[in-house]
């Protein structure tokens, strides 16, 4: 065994152990972290193929930013359980169903019939100074350059249309707003005057008499 | 000088075991500095604040407080790990190694020297990005399995800050890949060879200022720590750690700091290139001194910084510090990548020639 394989089974192992897990274990949150796990594994899958932008940009965009803001969510539900569980023996027949027949699609395409040696050929080998970001920036910025710019106008399309259903300006008389660039530019001049005085010298008061009520 | 102790090994041993030795052998030779490092950080930390505010700072253990971090660690390691009740214990034991080892592991694709480093891979600046992106679960996990509502708090802060700055962080990085054209560390430092004006920090001076401001704001430092602002949620995540656990939280985040320290100083002050190249005599007059001791002088500045806005900053406010980084940061990176990009067309300036 090289060395290349024992890294590629370890790495396999853990994507496949992790992906198990991710769907059978109880706790979302728990599920999550598991998901993450198969994602770190997966990337380093990618990466002994050569693929390492694409590798890379898997941890850093799946792992680093859209789990992190998934467990955000995950962590502040309140999942009930029990209720999850209601009238599992009585859906059991369809779910066996619908996931036999995922299986038997997913075999069709998937299958050891489609793949090997014999029907991919050899992986091509690159040198050492092959670099991969090179390759894939050449292609999306040129062959398919209008695919690329679309994705990109519809991925802001998407944004604005997010922030446009979730933003919630309440009228002035109900929420007080603070305004960060009045705060900023605040002035101490405007803030603060001394005024000149003379010094006065108080008249002192007279003493209390005895019996002077 | 690795690649040798590698083919001596594979003489009498099996080939991937005797990779497998190299490697631990070059973790070791990487990590044990840099675990020393973070060590007497925490010593200069207190030093440094302690002069800035007329006090001493340590001095009790060893001449001038020297073995106060070793006291510091000793006492941490001494005291009792207190679990707190219901809390997940897996994940509670297992959250600060999260949030040490992917600090730890970036450290793999760090120049400190010409050749000297342990992976000079192709795409060395994505990976320190996307390792560093890695540690913000060491802070939810820590934040969650504690099962208490200031470490939730903190981890939630925590979070939603790293995911943002990331994102100015990037774009920075971005504009140094377009001048570099590469996103391996050392050729991105072959860039800046000869004299400190043909360092990147010229043409990206503002993207030294937001990649600066980022890291602080990704280690969680003052002005932007309020992932633990004691004055509102105790210590946020680490709050109920004890022992080594808070312990090894401190280290990562000293860790984080060299590293960021570090990798500005690769990609914006010339790495290992001496300031004074092709001066007229300070050049040949400095000619002596080795590459890395240029590069620790820049990182123990760049260190100093850190320290020196904790003593002078202040605490940002949670809107404001989201303002700074959504509105301000990016939208100036995302100017400045047109602005390299221009230049870049106009081959302006020794850098993109």
């Amino acid at each position: 065994m090289t060395f290349e394989q024992l890294i590629f089974y370890v790495l396999a192992g853990i994507a496949v152990l992790a992906s198990i897990m991710m769907i059978s274990v109880n706790n979302p949150v728990k599920a999550a972290l598991w998901l993450v796990l198969t994602f770190i594994a997966t990337a380093g899958v990618w990466i002994m193929m050569q693929a390492e932008f694409l590798g890379i940009v898997l941890i850093l965009v799946y792992a680093g930013a859209v789990m992190v803001l998934f467990l955000f969510v995950v962590m502040m539900l309140d999942v009930n359980l029990v209720k999850l569980r209601e009238g599992f023996t009585r859906y059991l027949p369809i779910g066996v169903l619908a996931a036999v027949a995922i299986f038997a699609m997913l075999y069709m395409v998937l299958g050891p019939h489609q793949f090997g040696l014999d029907k991919t050929g050899e992986p091509v080998r690159f040198a050492a100074d092959y670099s991969n970001t090179e390759a894939l920036g050449l292609q999306l910025y040129t062959v398919h350059a209008y695919a690329f710019i679309l994705a990109a106008v519809l991925l802001l399309v998407g944004i604005v249309a997010a922030i446009a259903l979730t933003i919630r300006r309440r009228p002035p008389h109900e929420v007080k707003y603070q305004n960060i660039d009045k705060q900023v530019r605040v002035n101490p001049k405007e803030r603060f005057e001394m005024v000149k005085m003379n010094a006065v010298k108080e008249k002192p008061v007279a003493p209390k008499q005895e019996g002077d009520e | 000088m690795f690649n040798a102790i590698q083919n001596w090994l594979s003489l009498f041993l099996y080939d991937w075991l005797a990779i497998l030795i190299t490697l631990v052998i070059q973790v070791v030779v990487v990590i044990m500095p840099i675990m020393i490092a973070v060590a007497f950080i925490t010593l200069a930390e207190r030093k440094v604040i302690g002069f800035m505010q007329v006090r001493m700072g340590p001095n009790r253990v060893g001449p001038y407080g020297i073995l106060q971090p070793f006291a510091d660690a000793l006492k941490l390691i001494m005291k009792e790990f207190i679990r707190p009740h219901q809390s997940n214990l897996f994940l509670f034991l297992v959250a600060p190694v999260l949030a040490l080892a992917p600090v730890i592991a970036a450290w793999a694709v760090i120049p400190f020297d010409e050749g000297v480093v342990v992976s000079d891979i192709n795409v060395g600046v994505m990976y320190v990005l996307a390792v560093s992106s890695i540690v913000v679960y060491g802070v939810i996990i820590a934040g969650w399995a504690s099962n208490s509502k200031y470490a939730f708090l903190g981890a939630l802060r925590a979070s939603a800050q790293k995911v943002s700055y990331e994102i100015a962080m990037g774009f920075a990085l971005v504009t140094v890949l377009m001048v570099a054209g590469t996103m391996n560390l050392t050729e991105i430092v072959h860039g800046q060879q000869g004299g400190f004006w043909n360092w990147y920090w010229i043409p990206l001076l503002p993207m030294l200022a937001v990649y600066f401001i980022s890291g602080l704001a990704e280690t969680n430092r003052t002005p932007f720590d309020v992932v633990e602002g004691e004055a509102e949620i105790v210590a946020g995540f680490h709050v109920e750690y004890s022992s080594m656990g808070f312990g090894v939280f401190m280290l990562a985040e000293y860790a984080m700091m060299l590293l960021i320290a570090f990798m500005t100083a690769i990609m914006f002050l010339g790495g290992w290139y001496s300031p004074f190249e092709g001066i007229w005599l300070l050049d040949p007059l400095t000619a002596w001194i080795p590459g890395f001791i240029w590069l620790f002088l820049k990182v123990a500045f760049l260190m100093f910084c850190f320290l020196w806005f904790r003593a002078t900053f202040p605490r940002y406010r949670y809107d404001q510090l989201m303002r700074l980084g959504w509105k301000v940061l990016i939208p100036l990176t995302i100017v400045w990548v047109f602005v390299v990009a221009i230049m870049h067309y106009f081959s302006i300036g020794p850098w993109f020639n």
